[in-house]
């Protein structure tokens, strides 16, 4: 496994794609800190970069990884070799890529101009995400044999929960605007991992009084412990449920 | 030594493997044959656990193979088409599939120097010709001395001396007691290498038996004339096995 993970993190690092995003993401995260001094800001704007850029170019790129690495898994498969070990190293390979990246790229200029707390929890949602498409891909890799539907479809997923989504909720609140709506806006915040990262977020700058009634109501959740914890435990199952799902598909699919 | 009984597999709506019983033995060496879309690279893929049957059993050296990977250990497989990582050298993607396999320790390295791999192996594989490719699947084939030998068009695109020195290692194998499985449509390499003639219509066994009993049951004195005479049969629809 180990060793199997050693070379697939060893063909990733030599496309240099990884280390292509990491400069893009330390340009932007020192561009960021050069317009501004004032940290909560930083935070803001960085957190703009995590939530639409950072799932994007991870679920692309896991995406073309996949493809790119069939002829490796055909290779691997044929010899005395598990499958789902060739799985995991796989999408273990790739998630360790981008991560790094990210705590890299985001993560270096926070220790060189300094960073709050909000900043730490931007750089644990951001790996959290990082894994979150990451698994999206696969499964959607894994279901097709064909890359463009593959490209097509994780596309999907991100205009589905970066901006979709969004829309949905607004229209639902519009609609039943008379009811007590904080429950259920819980729940479809829940629903989405780009608007838990969010929500989460935002809940640690400080920018609840912005949202009204809603606001307090979330930042008494968030704010709290448990909130914390709960809302942490549903992005790791946001995680773990599709490369489970693709995980099940892998084991019965024909190369 | 494999065994399968009743193996069904279906692509969408295509049943490429119909109820599919075949015996293949230790020391004897198979001719596979039939035409293009018989299901001949499917039952190899299905018997290597690339495929997965829908239903029915394969037992490689008396282990089902249904989610089972050890048994890989004893099978040396030469694909059609070789695909490897484009970005790596020869010599990466040998170290890297001999650091894979700690069960083997001791390398048969051959057909590896015959074909002169030795001596690019700073050479990345997306550079290579299908020759090469098809030099370096079979020096991959044959590197771990496996008991079972499942080559799909061993010498298509091989150069002819290339091709000589295949066929004779492939005999040499043959002759140590090794179970060889070949498919090709080259009949007078399958002629040379191999005692057993299995064909294949549409997913299903049209012929599986010596070729000296093919050759008495045509009446035919040459292979060649003897599995022209089978494809005959099998377009009339005659009824064998």
């Amino acid at each position: 496994m180990l060793k199997l993970l050693k070379y697939s993190l060893y063909n990733i690092l030599r496309t240099r794609f990884a280390l292509l995003y990491t400069l893009f993401l330390l340009m932007a995260t020192l561009g960021i800190y050069s317009l501004d001094y004032d940290l909560s800001r930083v935070g803001l704007s960085l957190l703009n970069v995590v939530l639409l850029v950072v799932p994007l170019v991870c679920i692309i790129f896991a995406t073309v990884h996949f493809y790119n690495s069939y002829e490796f898994m055909e290779l691997m498969l044929a010899q005395p070799i598990n499958r789902m070990t060739v799985f995991l190293s796989q999408i273990l390979a790739v998630g360790l890529s981008l991560c790094l990246a990210f705590l890299i790229g985001a993560g270096l200029p926070m220790l060189i101009y300094g960073a709050d707390s909000s900043l730490f929890y931007l750089l644990l949602v951001g790996v959290l995400l990082s894994l979150v498409f990451t698994g999206l891909a696969f499964l959607a890799s894994v279901m097709t044999r064909d890359k463009a539907r593959a490209i097509g479809i994780t596309l999907l997923f991100w205009v589905y929960f970066s901006l979709i989504y969004d829309g949905l909720v607004i229209y639902l609140i519009y609609v039943f605007y008379d009811y007590p709506l904080e429950g259920a806006t819980l729940a479809m915040v829940m629903l989405n991992p780009v608007d838990l990262a969010r929500v989460i977020m935002l809940m640690q700058m400080d920018v609840s009084a912005l949202m009204g009634f809603t606001g307090a109501f979330f930042q008494s959740f968030f704010g709290s412990a448990q909130g914390l914890l709960v809302s942490f435990s549903v992005l790791l199952i946001w995680i773990l449920l599709p490369v489970w799902a693709a995980a099940r598909v892998f084991k019965k699919k024909d190369l | 030594m494999i065994s399968i009984s009743n193996l069904n597999k279906k692509f969408g709506r295509l049943q490429v493997l119909k109820d599919m019983n075949l015996r293949f033995e230790r020391g004897v060496s198979y001719a596979m044959m039939g035409p293009n879309g018989s299901g001949k690279t499917t039952l190899i893929k299905s018997v290597l656990g690339l495929v997965i049957p829908d239903t029915g059993e394969i037992f490689v050296n008396d282990q089902n193979t249904r989610g089972n990977w050890h048994y890989r250990s004893d099978i040396g497989y030469m694909p059609q088409i070789g695909r490897y990582p484009d970005n790596m050298l020869i010599g990466q993607l040998f170290d890297m599939i001999r650091n894979l396999r700690k069960d083997k320790t001791s390398y048969d390295l051959e057909l590896f120097e015959r074909f002169g791999l030795n001596e690019m192996l700073d050479k990345p594989m997306r550079t290579l010709s299908g020759g090469t490719r098809q030099k370096v699947s079979a020096a991959l084939a044959f590197m771990f001395d496996p008991g079972i030998y499942i080559l799909d068009e061993p010498t298509a695109g091989l150069d002819p001396l290339a091709v000589e020195a295949l066929k004779k290692k492939i005999a040499e194998e043959r002759n140590r007691g090794k179970l060889i499985i070949i498919t090709s449509h080259i009949l007078s390499d399958l002629d040379e290498l191999t005692s057993h003639a299995v064909y294949l219509v549409d997913g299903e066994v049209f012929y599986d038996n010596t070729i000296e009993e093919l050759k008495a049951e045509t009446g035919e004195i040459k292979f060649s004339s003897a599995i022209a005479r089978l494809m005959e049969w099998s377009l009339n629809g005659v009824k064998k096995n």
